[in-house]
């Protein structure tokens, strides 16, 4: 199959951010970045589907500035084929600009199947995907827990509150990925990470679509204050009842 | 017309959900701002138009029924088709759907037909002059950003319970609307849906989530956060990555960077350490309660009051309080 992955550099969410001097933006200041959560998750399942139907090639995506072929590269160094950069200077909020300049690249590109992550951890939209979708006009399944394809269809299952729901779809298709769909991305080994050095990497300028939604301001949410430690063992519970009915009156 | 508000109701079994509930009063609060009515849209099979009522008590002026048997489950395509065309022709100002797995799939599919950005999982709507305004955690909740919607329509997403549902009285008149696309059309098909426990309480509704990790040590002891959670009477069962990757729990449990956002009234942290990406989670809940046999557990530094000790002990004990703390109201 014919498989591409569209993937988000992000800052490493275990950092303590800052907020920048325009107040809208965040302080790159001591910021690691890798490849968002979802989106590897996206990029190992890809390579699995590959490796269980045989053949097959994998084009891994991402708009962003010239940083993003490294995370780009991450991706070939697991396995991916070849890897395409669409390159802005700043990545925008407003998933459907994003969504434009991807779909413009893949709508030539005759996948059958085109995967995205079910959110990027840093903007926690949860759009482009779809998004992507519409604007190609393919069926779409969206946070995906489980999938399989078979000859020119697929079936997938998606987790919704309190349950689960199954849903057959013809290829070519988009899907975007939840957990549970892989328990573990591959670490890129090694010889992969110097054959990645050898695989294609095309970089273009992104045509990203009109932004129609954008960030004024930006805020650390406030600080939890300190908490207290009711006491010790089964003999602290009746202290427990008491505060949660009485301080934070939730009983 | 032009301030008119557009709210996608979400319905399932034949009743709205509460999200529903808290949109239109989100919606409602907008419409007040521009001077504009509230029209929810609602899709379900046979006899979904007795919603209506409760959607008008919350502050719907209309409530648009799209009654057809292909829509008694979630059926994407068709429900894009056809709230984009009455978005189109309603000419509304904005329109705003729950965050939840149908709105969150929902929104975008919309936003991409229509041309415009969406600002999705926000905890609050405001009008600033004309312009509407969100706000939206994002970085794993650890950053507030404002955002300015600055197309028409705007598109919104609204985080489950993150308004109280409250908005003022309006008739809630219903009207009949056909659906824009055949259901059955539609490329993708539902081809099954498995509910879990039908009382079971959804984390984005429960006021009080009962958490557990692997401090329980074995998916069978799983029962005594579901008992504590019982005892409340409106508490939801979470888990931490680490339970939910050992199959002691679904991954729709899990709470976290890579699982569900929560912000309950009443967190309960049993045996979980507590994980940078755990917090990610949990941390806008408005009390936390957690308990755990290391006393230097992270999970102690974001809590409100926290029990050292050992879960098998304290758990059955605060479930038999909370139980008679109950009894006695
Ligand atoms: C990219 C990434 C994403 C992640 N996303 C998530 C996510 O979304 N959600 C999430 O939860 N995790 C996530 N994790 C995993 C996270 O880092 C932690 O590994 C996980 O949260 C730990 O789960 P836990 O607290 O149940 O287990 P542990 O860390 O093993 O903690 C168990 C706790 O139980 C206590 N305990 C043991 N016995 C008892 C007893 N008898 N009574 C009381 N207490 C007891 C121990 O003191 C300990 O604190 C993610 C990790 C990564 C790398
Ligand atoms: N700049 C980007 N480059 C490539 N893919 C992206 C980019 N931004 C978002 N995506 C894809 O869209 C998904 C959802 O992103 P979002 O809508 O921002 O939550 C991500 O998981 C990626 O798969």
């Amino acid at each position: 199959m014919k498989i591409a992955v569209c993937i988000k550099r992000v800052a490493d969410m275990g950092a303590r951010f800052q907020i920048g001097a325009d107040g809208a933006s965040v302080s790159d200041a001591g910021i690691k970045y890798d490849i968002s959560d979802f989106d590897e998750w996206a990029v190992e399942a890809a390579l699995q589907l590959n490796e269980k139907h045989g053949g097959g090639e994998v084009t891994v995506i991402s708009l962003g500035p010239t940083s993003a072929q490294e995370t780009i590269r991450k991706a070939l160094a697991m396995g991916a084929d070849k890897g395409v950069h669409l390159s802005a200077d700043t990545i925008p909020f407003d998933g459907f600009a994003i969504a434009e300049a991807l779909a413009a690249e893949l709508q030539s590109g005759a996948y059958d199947l085109i995967l995205f992550g079910r959110i990027a951890v840093d903007s926690a939209a949860g759009v482009t995907g779809a998004m992507v979708a519409e604007l190609l006009g393919l069926p779409c399944v969206t946070a995906v827990s489980k999938l399989d394809v078979t000859g020119a269809s697929g079936v997938a299952e998606r987790q919704v509150e309190g349950g689960v729901e199954t849903l057959a779809f013809p290829l070519p298709a988009v899907c975007t990925i939840d957990q549970g769909l892989v328990t573990q991305a591959r670490y890129p080994s090694l010889k992969g990470i110097m054959a990645a050095k050898k695989k294609p990497l095309e970089s273009k300028p992104a045509q990203l679509g009109a932004i129609s939604v954008s960030v004024r301001k930006m805020e650390l949410p406030p600080e939890r204050s300190a908490g207290r430690i009711v006491g010790e063992g089964a003999a602290a519970v009746p202290e427990l009842i008491r505060l949660l009915q009485t301080e934070a009156k939730v009983l | 017309m032009a301030n008119n508000i557009l709210v996608v109701a979400e319905a399932r079994g034949g009743d709205v959900r509460k999200v529903a509930l808290e949109v239109v009063t989100a919606a409602r609060l907008l419409a007040d701002g521009l001077g504009g009515e509230v029209h929810a849209i609602v899709f379900g099979g046979a006899g979904i138009a007795s919603v209506a009522a409760k959607l008008g008590a919350v502050g719907a002026d209309v409530v648009q029924v799209v009654e057809h048997e292909g829509f008694a489950t979630y059926n994407a395509e068709a429900v894009a088709a056809t709230v984009t065309s009455q978005i189109t022709s309603g000419g509304y100002r904005a329109a705003l759907f729950g965050a939840s797995a149908m709105g969150q799939d929902l929104a975008p599919r919309i936003g991409a037909k229509l041309r415009v950005g969406v600002a999705a999982d926000v905890v609050a709507v405001a009008v600033d002059g004309t312009d509407i305004v969100v706000r939206h955690p994002m970085n794993t909740n650890k950053i507030i950003a404002t955002m300015v919607l600055s197309a028409t329509p705007a598109l919104v997403s609204v985080r489950p319970g993150a308004v109280s549902v409250g908005g003022s009285p309006k008739a809630g008149t219903v009207q009949a609307v056909a659906p824009a696309m055949d259901p059955a059309a539609g490329r993708v098909k539902v081809t099954g849906v498995v509910m879990g426990g039908g009382a079971k309480l959804d984390l984005a509704e429960a006021p009080v989530i009962v958490s557990g990790g692997r401090g329980l040590k074995a998916a069978e002891h799983f029962s005594l956060v579901e008992d504590l959670a019982a005892a409340f009477g409106n508490a939801a069962v979470g888990a931490t990555r680490a339970v939910t990757d050992d199959g002691w729990r679904p991954h729709s449990d899990q709470i976290g960077q890579t699982g569900r956002q929560v912000s309950p009234d009443l967190y309960v942290a049993v045996g979980i350490s507590g994980a940078i990406q755990h917090i990610a989670g949990m941390r806008n809940s408005k009390t936390i309660v957690a308990i755990n046999k290391d006393k230097d557990a992270p999970i102690f530094k974001v809590a409100d009051y926290g029990i050292v000790g050992d879960a098998f002990e304290i758990v059955p004990a605060l479930t038999a309080a909370v139980k008679a703390a109950r009894a006695q109201q």
